[in-house]
C-alpha cells in the first residue's frame, strides 16, 4: 500500500451535523406527518450508520515510511 | 645544616612546571567565576572560586570567541582546561578551552532564551494556532517506536475510538541528532498528509532527555507544519519549547490521545438521544394525525384518509423492527424505553386495536361508531383483525 493522499473528509462530522439538524426540525414543532415521517426515515438511516462507524472495533496502525525517491508507503504494524 | 646541592628558581619552577601540566592536561573544574575581565588584548582572565581556595584563569582570544553563554561575576560554571605554570610570576592558573554554565543552569538558559526568541518571532501567538478537527479520522503520530508513549496512546485510541486509523512515523526522541529526525518527521507528515492531525512527543526522562523538544530546529517544524499539531512531552510539569508552538499542549501522551478523539460511548449516548427524539416527536406529530382523524370519524371522507393512516403506521412498524435490530447494541440501556415506544405505536395501529376486542361496523355509506347513526334494520359488515361477517343491526338497546 503506497501513495500521497490526502485525509478523508470528515464524513462522521457532517453525519452527525445533518442529525442535529433533523432533531432540531422535528423539535421546531409545525411539521407535517409526511415531513415528518421523511425526516425520521432519513434521521433513522443517518444515526444507524454513525453507530455503526463507531461501533467498528478493529483498531488499525500503521507506520509510515519513505524510500529513497521520496514515495511514502504505509504498512501494517503489530499492536505493540 | 647541611648544605645540599641547591637549584635555581627557574630550575625548581621548571621542575613545578613539568610536574603539574603533566599531571594535569585536562581537567573540568567547577566554581563561581569573579574578577571576570575581557582584556582589550581579546583574552578573557577570571578567577574561579568555592568556599575554599580559589585558581586563576585565563581563555586566550581565539577561544573566546567560541563561548555561546554571556559570562559575568557570580555564574557558576564548569571550565574545561588544562592547568599552566606561569613562571615569571610564580603563579598556576587554568588555562580554558572551554566555558559553560554549570549543568541545568546552562540548559535552562538555552530554553529561556530561545523561548524569548521564538516569543518575539510571533510563533507562539493564539491567533497562529490551528484548530483542532473535532472527529480525526486519521491520526499521525511522531514519537519513539519503541517507547511506552506510542503504546499508551494505541491503548487509549483503542478504548476510545478504535476506528481512528494511527499512522506511526518512528523516530529517536533522545540524543544526537533526535531533533532533526524530528523535524524531518514533521516535515514528512505534512507532505504525506493522510492523516487529520499530529501528535508529537515522547514519555518522561530527565531534562536532558527532553531536550530535543526544545531545540529550535523542531520549533520551527511545528510552525511550519500545515496540519495542527499536539505536543506531548514528558509529564505534566516537562514543558518545552515544542509545547508553545504547538497548536494544543497535551501534559503527557496518554492525555494526548485523550484530547484529540471523543469517547465512542459518550457519542453513542448522543446518538441515542437523538434517535430518541426523533421517534418521540414523529410518533407526536402521528398522534396529533391520529386524533384529527378521530374528529373526521363520522363522516364520509373517513376511509380515504384511514387508508393513509394505516400506511403510515406501516411505515412506522417496518422502522421500529428495523431499529430494534440495528440500534440493538448500542441501545442497549434503552431498550427498555424503545420497547415501550413500540408498544405504543402498534397499539395506534387499527388491526392491533382490532386485536383487542374491538370491531368496526361498517354500513353502505360508512363506518358506524355512534349509535345513534344506525338506522334500524339496515345489514352492515362486522370487521374483526382477522376477518369480516355479515350482520343485521336490530333496534337499539
Amino acid at each position: 500500500m503506497t501513495a500521497k493522499r490526502t485525509a478523508r473528509t470528515s464524513s462522521f462530522e457532517d453525519t452527525l451535523k445533518r442529525l442535529e439538524a433533523i432533531v432540531e426540525s422535528l423539535e421546531g414543532g409545525s411539521v407535517s406527518l409526511d415531513e415528518a415521517l421523511d425526516l425520521y426515515e432519513e434521521g433513522i438511516k443517518l444515526s444507524r450508520e454513525c453507530a455503526e462507524r463507531l461501533r467498528s472495533a478493529e483498531q488499525r496502525i500503521r507506520k509510515l515510511t519513505k524510500d529513497a525517491g521520496g514515495q511514502f508507503a504505509l504498512n501494517d504494524m503489530n499492536n505493540a | 645544616m647541611e648544605e645540599q646541592t641547591a637549584v635555581s628558581v627557574t630550575e625548581i619552577t621548571r621542575q613545578i612546571k613539568q610536574s603539574l601540566e603533566t599531571r594535569y592536561p585536562r581537567v573540568w573544574v567547577q566554581g563561581e567565576l569573579s574578577n571576570v575581565k575581557f582584556h582589550t588584548s581579546g583574552h578573557l582572565y577570571f578567577t574561579l572560586k568555592d568556599e575554599g581556595a580559589q585558581i586563576s584563569g585565563v581563555m586566550w582570544r581565539s577561544r573566546v570567541q567560541t563561548l555561546r553563554s554571556q559570562l559575568q561575576d557570580g555564574m557558576k560554571v564548569t571550565v574545561r582546561g588544562a592547568i599552566t605554570v606561569y613562571p615569571p610570576r610564580g603563579a598556576y592558573q587554568i588555562d580554558a578551552e572551554h566555558i559553560q554554565p554549570s549543568g541545568l543552569g546552562e540548559l535552562q538558559a538555552r530554553f529561556e532564551a530561545l523561548k524569548r526568541k521564538l516569543a518575539a518571532e510571533g510563533l507562539f501567538d493564539t491567533a497562529r494556532k490551528r484548530v483542532l478537527p473535532e472527529f480525526p479520522e486519521s491520526i499521525g503520530i511522531i514519537t519513539s517506536e519503541t517507547g511506552a508513549a506510542l503504546h499508551d496512546m494505541i491503548t487509549v485510541f483503542a478504548r476510545r475510538m478504535p476506528s481512528v486509523e494511527l499512522v506511526v512515523l518512528p523516530v529517536r526522541v533522545q540524543g544526537t541528532g533526535a531533533a532533526k529526525e524530528i523535524a524531518a518527521a514533521l516535515a514528512d507528515m505534512n507532505a504525506f498528509g493522510g492523516v487529520n492531525l499530529i501528535i508529537v512527543g515522547r514519555g518522561g526522562g530527565s531534562l536532558e532527555d527532553l531536550w530535543a523538544f526544545n531545540e529550535e530546529e523542531v520549533a520551527r517544524a511545528i510552525a511550519a507544519s500545515r496540519l495542527p499539531v499536539v505536543s506531548a512531552v514528558g509529564h505534566e510539569v516537562d514543558v518545552t519549547i515544542a509545547d508553545f508552538v504547538a497548536d494544543l499542549r497535551a501534559p503527557t501522551p496518554t492525555a494526548a490521545a485523550e484530547l484529540v478523539v471523543r469517547d465512542r460511548r459518550e457519542l453513542l449516548e448522543v446518538l441515542a438521544n437523538m434517535w430518541y427524539t426523533t421517534r418521540r416527536r414523529t410518533e407526536e406529530v402521528l398522534r396529533a394525525e391520529r386524533d384529527h382523524l378521530h374528529q373526521l370519524s363520522g363522516s364520509y371522507a373517513l376511509n380515504r384518509p384511514r387508508d393513509l393512516l394505516r400506511e403510515y403506521l406501516q411505515r412506522m412498524d417496518e422502522h421500529t423492527r428495523a431499529l430494534e435490530v440495528s440500534a440493538g447494541h448500542f441501545l442497549r440501556h434503552r431498550q427498555e424505553s424503545t420497547a415501550t415506544l413500540a408498544g405504543k405505536l402498534s397499539a395506534l395501529h387499527p388491526k392491533n386495536v382490532l386485536k383487542r376486542g374491538f370491531a368496526i361496523v361498517r354500513a353502505r355509506d360508512g363506518v358506524r361508531t355512534r349509535a345513534d347513526e344506525v338506522v334500524e334494520g339496515e345489514s352492515a359488515r362486522i370487521e374483526f383483525h382477522d376477518g369480516s361477517v355479515a350482520a343485521h343491526l336490530e333496534k337499539r338497546l
